[in-house]
């Protein structure tokens, strides 16, 4: 397992003298299960300080959101083997009880799920399940106390007539009603860390839009670090100051949103850009697909994982990518920016061939 | 059994579309199907130049395509009714109310909206899975709109559907040989003997591996099964296909190999595309015309360069600021956006006259009284607002008045007589309203 610490990524831009509120480092899950174990996640590291958004990107079973579940606690401890370092504000998470987890969890940090329909209890009006998470972390305080927070939470994330629409249950909020109201419970106790899981997939993008500007003004206002994980490499470029590219269990690529979007240097990531069309990009461009599906994690591929779908193995000499799996090591754009690829000069791949096919008008302009 | 006599003779097992058959290339090239294909196959002996010369650019438009379907003033209300003993019909929710538009033969047109704003409802109606309430639908000298569900029936094999999920969209216990045959049995087209043959031609077309024609749905991945529902509705060599968010399920590196999959199918075979997807960008790639509904209604339709580049609708340039742009990355930061304050207003009680006024920034008096007619203003751009204008440059004052024989208010203007009475036909024609000189002009 190569994993890199993390330690002196661009320390010099940063302002508060305080470490990262999340620091993951060598992060390991395994599932047994009857065919084998399957090892979700391996040898993952990555940080995030307070006030900054890391985003997260990968296809469904690249180990996205089991990583964030296990920074949660949310992993049966009897199902699921953890193992490496995952702190939250100082405090080491992996091993630590059920009681002091359930303490942290929805405390200090808080998670957004995709579906809110499924993620709100059905039976409970909005307001009772507020009041019931704030109620949890604030053992003194009244239910009238807790009420009146769960309104001002509502009026807060722009529900209108949040004192009517408290006593509404579930389904009577439309879709991006209920997401706000699942922000709202994630928020209510001022986390200092939200991970939101897809938060926008399934909504409309003038909806998609507003949650987003949500997200952001939260942020600022209660300065937490906050997780955003999605398959949009559109939101990842609005909303990200880092980027995590995950396959098959481990990081393959990992940089600012700058240095991942506009000069990637691992071909999965490239295979990421080139498959998704842009309302802006030059309608010459190509929609190149990644070929093949993802990887069984039960039998994962020998040495690259990304190999048996990677297009450029060839350029990389002898058997390398078959059988030995890359470090994760620093890019050509800087130390911050990382990669697993053994391909010797990405830089010129990239600009030489991808670039041409997915944006020809990109081409002309860094010539 | 009704049965086409002519269906015999019109499909032969073993031919794969028509004009592709007269072209002497009667299926895709087997590289196609080997790149995209199955996972055990991998990608051995391909190198990208090859990989993205099989990728598509965005499509083009044939602006002299005649129209294979030709929808008018189509309208779908669906009744409400009240609670109790006595289930009263207590209003209607207007899920289409009057659209009019073409589809081009081999072409494509995009239908893009909120949810809730029809655009489902739309593609529902076409494959005639709903009996309008009003209007036409005409296709190949038909009304779609008008014949009974018998007379329907060997119409239904020209319009297929691809479906959005493709987890509940295909039976679990059914083969996929079942699957994608039955249409064959049901309309009775090839002998029994004939079916699998066919079967295992179409899974190849779509990328799957022939052999697998025994297996059930659960052994395939996302992206598979929506090859094998692409498959199921090719089977009957439809003239048309309602495709209705036909990617929105699958992961992002999948959802380009079945975008690639369509073109190279609509490209083989001269399949015309109703595309229905939220996705906006999707969307302007795989159609080179795009109609936006907003509550029932089109607001704005026209080719991709201006609907994308130069929208003239309020709604549609909230809409196209609303998207997240990978380009941002460069810049950092969000976006500058038009903010839409509120929700969609309930179908079943739209507000009067323009149904977008509550959310819109420009809206003024008239708006509320005079409904602003689906206005041709350029060579193939069609828009529903009476402050038409680019982004930034909306005019004070409406620009439909002249048009319609009323005042800036909206007030009937006694003795003016309205220049324009066929104001929402489908299609496009020669000449259209200039905003700039309020005159008609031509070409």
């Amino acid at each position: 397992m190569t994993s890199v610490p993390m330690t002196q990524s661009s320390a010099s831009e940063r302002t508060s003298s305080e470490g990262p509120f999340l620091e993951v480092e060598d992060l390991t899950v395994t599932f047994p299960t009857e065919d084998g174990p399957v090892t979700a996640v391996s040898g993952l590291t990555y940080s995030v300080e307070r006030g900054k958004t890391l985003g997260i990107v990968g296809e469904s079973g690249s180990g996205k959101s089991v990583s964030s579940m296990a920074v949660m606690g949310l992993h049966d401890a009897k199902s699921a083997k953890i193992s490496g370092s995952i702190r939250v504000g100082g405090t080491e998470v992996v091993g630590l009880g059920e009681s002091r987890m359930r303490a942290l969890r929805g405390n200090s940090m808080a998670m957004i799920f995709q579906d809110a329909l499924a993620a709100l209890h059905p039976f409970y009006k909005i307001g009772k399940q507020l009041e019931e998470a704030y109620l949890v972390h604030h053992s003194s305080a009244s239910k009238r106390d807790a009420r009146r927070k769960a309104i001002e939470m509502l009026d807060r994330v722009g529900i209108p007539q949040p004192d009517r629409r408290v006593d509404d249950y579930p389904h009577q909020f439309s879709g991006g009603m209920r997401q706000r109201a699942m922000i709202a419970m994630g928020l209510i106790n001022d986390p200092s860390l939200l991970i939101a899981d897809e938060p926008t997939t399934a909504l409309d993008v003038t909806v998609q839009a507003q949650i987003l500007d949500l997200l952001q003004d939260l942020q600022r206002e209660f300065n937490s670090a906050v997780i955003i994980i999605t398959h949009d490499l559109g939101v990842i470029a609005e909303m990200a100051d880092d980027v995590l590219v995950m396959y098959a269990g481990r990081c393959v690529e990992y940089g600012t949103a700058k240095q991942i979007l506009v000069a990637p240097e691992m071909p999965y990531t490239w295979g990421l850009l080139s498959s998704v069309p842009d309302v802006t990009a030059s309608t010459d461009a190509r929609l190149i697909p990644i070929p093949g599906n993802p990887p069984s994690l039960l039998r994962p591929p020998s040495g690259c994982s990304f190999h048996p779908r990677c297009l450029h193995s060839d350029k990389v000499r002898g058997d390398l990518c078959r059988t030995e799996l890359p470090a994760l090591l620093p890019a050509s754009t800087g130390t911050a920016h990382l990669k697993r690829c053994h391909l010797a000069d990405p830089v010129g791949v990239y600009q030489n061939e991808v670039l041409p096919e997915i944006a020809p008008d990109l081409v002309e302009e860094t010539r | 059994m009704t049965q086409d006599p002519n269906a015999e003779a019109q499909i032969e097992p073993t031919e794969v579309g028509a004009n592709a058959a007269e072209s002497g290339e009667r299926q895709l090239d087997s590289d196609v199907s080997d790149a995209y294909g199955s996972h055990e196959r991998g990608v051995d002996g391909l190198d990208f130049s090859s990989l993205a010369d099989l990728g598509h650019t965005a499509s083009e438009l044939d602006p002299d395509a005649p129209a294979v379907l030709t929808v008018d003033n189509l309208k779908m209300y669906f009744p409400v009714k009240s609670s109790g003993l006595v289930r009263r019909t207590i209003g209607h929710v207007q899920a289409v109310d009057g659209i009019s538009f073409e589809v081009p033969q081999g072409g494509s047109i995009g239908l893009v909206g909120e949810s809730g704003c029809g655009k489902s409802t739309t593609g529902r109606l076409i494959t005639r899975l709903y009996k309008p309430t009003g209007g036409s639908m005409m296709f190949e000298g038909h009304d779609l709109a008008k014949l009974s569900n018998r007379e329907m029936k060997p119409l239904r094999r020209d319009v297929q559907m691809i479906f959005q999920d493709p987890y509940t969209s295909l039976n679990p216990r059914h083969t996929v040989g079942t699957i994608v045959g039955a249409p064959l049995e049901v309309h009775n087209i090839v002998p029994k003997n004939k079916v699998l043959p066919r079967v295992q031609e179409l899974l190849e077309v779509v990328g799957l591996n022939p052999e697998h024609y025994n297996r059930y749905p659960n052994e395939f991945s996302g992206g598979q099964r929506q090859r094998i529902g692409i498959a199921r509705a090719l089977t009957l060599n439809p003239k048309m296909l309602v495709a209705d968010e036909p990617v929105s399920a699958l992961d992002v590196s999948i959802q380009a190999q079945v975008v690639n999959l369509l073109q190279d199918i609509q490209r083989e075979f001269d399949v015309a595309f109703l595309f229905i997807a939220h996705d906006l960008a999707i969307v302007r790639h795989f159609c080179p015309e795009i109609a936006v509904m907003y509550l029932g209604k089109i607001v704005e339709i026209g080719d991709r360069e201006t609907i994308y580049g130069r929208p003239h609708h309020p709604y549609t340039q909230a809409l196209l600021s609303a998207v997240p742009d990978v380009k941002q990355a460069a810049i950092g930061g969000r976006r500058e956006r038009i903010r839409l304050e509120g929700d969609v207003p309930s179908p079943i009680n739209p507000p009067s006259g323009c149904r977008f006024r509550t959310r819109c920034q420009f809206a003024q008096e008239i708006c509320a009284k005079v409904e602003p007619p689906l206005l041709q203003i350029g060579k193939r751009h069609k828009v529903a607002c009476h402050f038409a204008g680019e982004l930034g440059a909306h005019p004070a004052t409406p620009v439909t008045t002249e048009l319609l024989g009323v005042d800036d208010q909206g007030s009937t203007v006694p003795g003016a007589t309205p220049t324009n009475t066929q104001l929402t036909i489908p299609g496009y024609e020669k000449t259209w309203y200039d905003l700039g000189t309020k005159q008609t002009t031509g070409v």
